[in-house]
């Protein structure tokens, strides 16, 4: 039954030439927009390096100074960090890191833009970063204030050339100073924005007052780490008892917020204090496909419906000969199908040139799209939306179609 | 095999009614050949569509092989008329994207056969009209007595008891008329089907065993 049903979908298709063309460029297209923005969401979110340890950390980056008239909202300082979550007792690390900043440098009179982030030396040890060469700076190096440096793959061929041997050892020039390289991990994508840079120095290097914790706001981050996820609740419930026991500094403000963040609830946070940002994102992500999806598959069933009064004869003649209503509706929904999983294999394709041509052309530092199952199980999805969303309601009306009626219009 | 008792049809549309068929009452027996004929618009299609279950009468009772058929759903309707009758229309309505072969074996469809069964069976019927060696054509490659021919099978591949043919030799010229009108005889007497006819042609009717006149939507005869 089925080998027929694919028989004559491929007959009718291959009869309505310039009808199957916009039916499945409509499909393909839309499925190769969604593709790669799921392979991009996909990368950008699910992507664990070099962020291994997601479901026992909680993430601080932001904090917010509200009053009657005023309204400041920043990063935090590395005081803060250090002295108030540092003393907490549930975690068993926690990463301290400025934002990426950039600074220019001159190699053989080429100039090169790095980007450049300070941490602590446990740092090191809540992320899992990939060393290709060298290891980490110690914390004993950080309390020295030693000028060394752990820079990104991409750096090492930018500043050394593309095919130099190790660095480990050698020296790198940002902003006049000299930092010894001590090693060499593997590239982050800029969107990873939290993590990526291309060198790495100790905190104790930079020029600030980081021990000043009177000030709550500055350039840093911080990643607390539990010993286990069971934990993470407790973490969670500690550092948000810190909050209102904060001395105020400034009499225009009379409320301070901050939170520890699971990683999703990070990622999505809106800057809107008393809501959550993730149902907005959820919606707002469905919303957009919905409506990306809306177009074709309207535009399918409006050929679906011509599709049927043209075959009003064949309809009339199944019918004569013994397929009930349920039979016609079930046969024209899996030729749908047919159509839309066509359309589907070539959208996969379009996708993956797609994502080859944003590869290649780098538009995003270090961001590798890849085709994985999570985009390709969408993609599925997508496929089965369209096929009955375009099939079901032209098959009713082709199902309700009196025969005499069917077999008369010609 | 066939039995109509006080059948009326009425169409109605926003301003017209149209009493297409005006109390008919006829038996048709097994293994009989029946011709109906009339002026045009008088209620033949009508009839025989009513007959084939494929619409339903504003009135009366339709029996076929004994059973009462005005309480049978879609589903029931469906699997009746695949088991028991077969259709030829004036204008044959072959799938044209479908080879000879597939069209005929698509009673077949919705029974249960497997593909080996169908495809033996509509190389048999197609042999029993004379077109074995045009199985892989597809329909807008033959002759409009072939097409006829093509649905000739199509229509007995089921081996049905019953066969309603609607005008069945309307588009042809007479010598494919008569070859058609052959086949039909033959299978009538060969295989005892029961055949209904719709024709605009005597010579054609008189084969027949009996003739039915309509005028108006009454039998006249
Ligand atoms: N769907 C319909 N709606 C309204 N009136 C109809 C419909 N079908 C048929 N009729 C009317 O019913 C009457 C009988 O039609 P029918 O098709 O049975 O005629 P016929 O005898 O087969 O004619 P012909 O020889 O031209 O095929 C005609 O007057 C026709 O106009
Ligand atoms: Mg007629």
């Amino acid at each position: 039954m089925l080998k027929n049903y694919f028989k004559i979908a491929i007959a009718v298709l291959r009869r309505r030439k310039f009808f199957t063309f916009i039916s499945l460029f409509g499909i393909s297209f839309t499925l190769t927009i969604l593709m790669v923005a799921t392979a991009f969401i996909d990368k950008v979110v699910n992507d664990d390096y070099p962020d291994k340890k997601r479901d026992r950390s909680l993430y601080i980056s932001h904090m917010e100074m509200a009053g009657k008239d005023a309204m400041n909202s920043a990063g935090l300082s590395f005081g803060f960090l250090d002295h108030y979550v540092g003393r907490m007792k549930t975690p068993v690390a926690v990463a301290i890191s400025s934002n990426f900043n950039a600074t220019n440098t001159y190699v053989n009179n080429r100039k090169i833009v790095i980007n450049y982030k300070y941490t602590n030396a446990a740092y090191w040890d809540v992320l899992e970063y990939k060393f290709l060469e060298g290891k980490a700076f110690s914390k004993q190096q950080v309390a020295n204030a030693e000028r060394v440096t752990v820079i990104s793959e991409d750096m090492k061929k930018e500043y050394f050339g593309d095919d130099t041997g190790p660095v480990v050892g050698k020296y790198l020039e940002a902003d006049n100073v000299k930092y010894r390289i001590c090693g060499v991990v593997k590239n982050i994508p800029i969107t990873c924005y939290s993590f990526y840079a291309d060198i790495y120095l100790p905190y104790t290097v930079s020029k600030n007052d980081f021990g000043n914790y009177n000030n709550y706001m500055g350039d840093f981050n911080g990643v607390i780490l539990a010993k286990n996820t069971a934990d993470v609740p407790k973490m969670k419930r500690e550092f948000d008892a810190i909050i209102p026991k904060l001395p105020i500094p400034d009499k225009q403000y009379n409320k301070i917020y901050s939170h520890a963040d699971t990683y999703l609830e990070g990622y999505v946070r809106t800057g809107n204090e008393t809501k959550s940002g993730i149902l907005y994102v959820t919606l707002a992500l469905s919303l957009f496909a919905l409506f990306v999806m809306l177009l074709p598959t309207l535009n399918l069933v409006n050929i679906n419906v011509t599709r049927i009064m043209e075959r009003s004869s064949e309809i009339g003649v199944r019918k004569a000969f013994g397929a009930s209503s349920q039979t016609l509706v079930y046969q024209f929904i899996v030729e749908n199908l047919i159509l839309t999983f066509l359309g589907g294999l070539i959208g996969v394709v379009l996708s993956l040139i797609a994502m080859y041509f944003i590869n290649n052309a780098r538009l995003i530092a270090n961001l590798e799209l890849t085709l994985n199952f999570t985009v390709l199980g969408y993609a599925l999805a997508i496929c089965i939306f369209f096929g009955l969303f375009s099939g079901v309601y032209p098959a009713w009306r082709m199902s309700k179609l009196n025969v005499v009626t069917a077999l008369k219009a010609q | 095999m066939i039995s109509l008792q006080n059948i009326e049809k009425v169409y109605r549309t926003t301003n017209i009614e149209t009493l297409a068929l005006n109390n008919i009452s006829l038996d048709i027996a097994k293994g009989e050949f029946l011709s109906v004929m009339g002026p045009s618009g008088c209620g033949k299609s009508t009839l025989l569509n009513i007959m084939g279950l494929l619409d339903a009468p504003s009135r009366g009772q339709i029996k076929i092989s004994d059973q009462t058929t005005d309480n049978l759903n879609d589903k029931q309707l469906a699997k009746f008329r695949n088991q028991k009758l077969g259709f030829i229309f004036q204008s044959y309505h072959l799938i044209n994207d479908l080879q000879v072969l597939d069209n005929v074996e698509l009673p077949l469809l919705y029974r249960d056969t497997t593909a080996k069964e169908r495809r033996q069976l509509a190389a048999e019927a197609l042999e029993k009209v004379g077109l074995s060696n045009r199985m892989k054509h597809f329909p807008t490659q033959l002759s409009g007595g072939q097409r006829q021919r093509v649905a000739i099978a199509r229509a007995i591949v089921g081996r049905p008891e019953i066969i309603l043919a609607d005008e069945p030799t309307g588009n042809l010229d007479s010598a494919m008329g008569n070859e058609i009108m052959e086949i039909l005889l033959q299978l009538n007497q060969n295989d005892g089907t029961t055949i209904v006819m719709v024709t605009h042609d005597e010579h054609m009717a008189q084969k027949t065993h009996r003739l039915v006149r309509l005028f108006d939507g009454s039998q006249v005869l």
